[in-house]
C-alpha cells in the first residue's frame, strides 16, 4: 500500500486501484475490519484530502457567462488555492449549483438558485440571499445553509447531517427521507412534509400542510403554528425541558426565535405502528419444518 | 429523554446493552431474535454544558455555533461493547477499553463524537483509500 505512488495509481484501472490499496471486493456484511488509529493522535479537524482555506481569504466569482460545471470547477480550484469566503454573484437560477463541497468554506451567494443547489455538501457554510428550487440540500452531509427567502419543494430530501435553514416558506414533501440534520422553515410548509423521516429534527415556525410526518420511522418534527392533519402513525408527544432549550438555541442561533418563545410548539414523533420487522419468518420458517 | 415512545422496546437504563447484548426485551423482539430499532435514543438532543474542549475546538476551526452533523451522533452498543456508528464506513467504531464510560448518556455521547471525528479525520480511515481508489473527480 506505502509502496504504491500516486502516479502509479493513475496509471492503473479502477480495479488494480483498489487491489493496490489493499482492498477486496469480497462481501464483508457481518464481518469486522480491524483498524488501529491514534485515538490520542494530534488534533485534526478536516478530512485528509481537503483543501487548507483561511477564511479570511475572500474572493469573488461572477457566474454571468458560466456554465453549471464551470461554476463548480472554478469553486474547486478556489479552494485549492485557498480561499476560505467566496462571494458568487449573478447564479441566475441556475441548476446545481456548489454540490458535493466537501470543505470548510464560507460562501455566499449573491442571488437564486434553481434545482438541486448545494446538494451533497459535507463541511460548508452557505448563505443564499434569494430563493431556491426543488430539492435544496438533498443529501446534505454536515455544514449550515441559509436561504433568505422562500425554497421549492422536497427541501432537504434525505438530509443527513447540518443546518438546513430557510427564513421563508417552502413546499411540499419538506425533509422526504431525512436521515438526519437539523431543517428550519421560518415560515409555512406544504403537504407530506417528514414524509418517510427516519431520523433528524425539523423545525417548522409557521403552519405545517396535509399529512405531516406521514410514515415517519423515527425523528423529531416541532411545529410552532397549526398542523392541517398529522400523517399516518405521526403522532403529538410530550416537549421536554431539554427540547425547549434546544429549539430555543436553535432557533437563536438565525434569528427565527418567535416573540412568545418555544412553549406552544408541538412536537410529532413516531409511533412506530408502522415498523414492519420480518417477524413472520419464524412462524413461516415453523410451518416448513 | 426527549421522544421516547418505542412501541417495541423503551431504553430505560444507560447500560442496557452492556449488560445484555442481544437486547431483546420485548416479546416481539424475542419471536423474531433481534433487537428492534437504534441502540440508543435518536432523538436525544445534546446537551451542550457537557461539551468536550475537542468539540469546541472542532466547531470553532469550522465556523459553526454548535455541534452540527454531531448532534445525530450518539454512543451506542456493538455486541455488547460501547461503539459509534460511522457513517462513512456503515460500520461501528469500538471505544477502546482504556476509556472509562461515564453514568450518563449525555457524556458518552460527547466521548463518542470526539471519537468519531478522530477516526474521521486520521490517514487510517477507509474512505481515504477509497477515494483514492474510486473517485471520479
Amino acid at each position: 500500500m506505502a509502496g504504491v505512488s500516486d502516479a502509479q495509481l493513475r496509471e492503473m484501472t479502477q480495479e488494480e486501484r483498489a487491489q493496490a490499496l489493499g482492498m477486496t471486493t469480497e462481501q464483508l456484511t457481518g464481518r469486522s475490519m480491524f483498524i488501529e488509529f491514534e485515538s490520542d493522535a494530534e488534533e485534526r479537524f478536516t478530512y485528509p484530502w481537503a483543501h487548507d482555506v483561511d477564511y479570511n481569504k475572500r474572493t469573488e466569482l461572477d457566474t454571468d457567462d458560466l456554465t453549471t460545471t464551470e461554476v463548480n470547477e472554478k469553486l474547486r480550484a478556489l479552494m485549492a488555492e485557498g480561499y476560505g469566503s467566496i462571494v458568487l454573484k449573478n447564479p441566475r437560477g441556475k441548476h446545481g449549483i456548489a454540490v458535493g463541497i466537501l470543505n470548510r468554506l464560507n460562501l455566499i451567494i449573491e442571488g437564486s438558485l434553481g434545482y438541486f443547489g448545494v446538494g451533497l455538501i459535507d463541511g460548508p457554510n452557505v448563505r443564499i440571499n434569494g430563493r431556491v428550487g426543488w430539492s435544496c440540500g438533498e443529501n446534505m452531509m454536515s455544514g449550515t445553509v441559509l436561504v433568505e427567502k422562500n425554497a421549492g419543494s422536497t427541501f432537504g430530501a434525505a438530509i443527513r447531517g447540518g443546518d438546513l435553514v430557510c427564513r421563508g416558506s417552502v413546499g411540499s414533501r419538506t425533509g422526504i427521507d431525512q436521515k438526519g440534520g437539523t431543517i428550519i422553515v421560518g415560515g409555512d410548509t406544504g403537504a407530506l412534509s417528514g414524509f418517510m423521516m427516519q431520523r433528524g429534527r425539523m423545525i417548522v415556525c409557521g403552519n405545517a400542510g396535509k399529512n405531516l410526518g406521514d410514515s415517519m420511522y423515527d425523528g423529531t418534527i416541532y411545529v410552532g403554528g397549526e398542523i392541517r392533519s398529522f400523517g399516518v402513525d405521526a403522532v403529538p408527544a410530550e416537549l421536554t425541558e431539554l427540547d425547549k432549550a434546544w429549539l430555543t438555541r436553535k432557533l437563536t442561533q438565525y434569528d427565527l426565535l418567535p416573540e412568545k418563545g418555544v412553549d406552544h410548539f408541538t412536537k410529532i414523533v413516531a409511533g412506530k405502528q408502522l415498523w414492519n420487522y420480518d417477524n413472520l419468518e419464524p412462524t413461516e420458517k415453523k410451518l416448513i419444518l | 429523554m426527549a421522544g421516547t415512545q418505542y412501541r417495541g422496546s423503551e431504553i430505560k437504563d444507560v447500560d442496557q446493552f452492556l449488560k445484555d447484548s442481544a437486547g431483546l426485551d420485548s416479546d416481539r423482539e424475542k419471536e423474531i431474535g433481534q433487537h428492534i430499532g437504534y441502540r440508543y435514543d435518536v432523538n436525544l438532543v445534546p446537551d451542550y454544558e457537557r461539551l468536550t474542549p475537542f468539540l469546541a475546538n472542532y466547531m470553532e476551526v469550522m465556523g459553526w455555533d454548535d455541534l452540527n452533523w454531531l448532534e445525530d451522533v450518539h454512543m451506542g452498543y456493538e455486541e455488547g461493547a460501547p461503539a459509534v456508528f460511522d457513517r462513512n464506513i456503515n460500520g461501528w467504531v469500538r471505544v477502546p477499553d482504556s476509556i472509562d464510560l461515564p453514568d450518563n448518556q449525555q457524556d458518552r455521547d460527547m466521548i463518542a463524537r470526539e471519537l468519531l471525528i478522530k477516526f474521521q479525520m486520521s490517514d487510517r480511515h477507509p474512505l481515504v483509500n477509497l477515494r483514492k481508489a474510486y473517485m471520479k473527480f
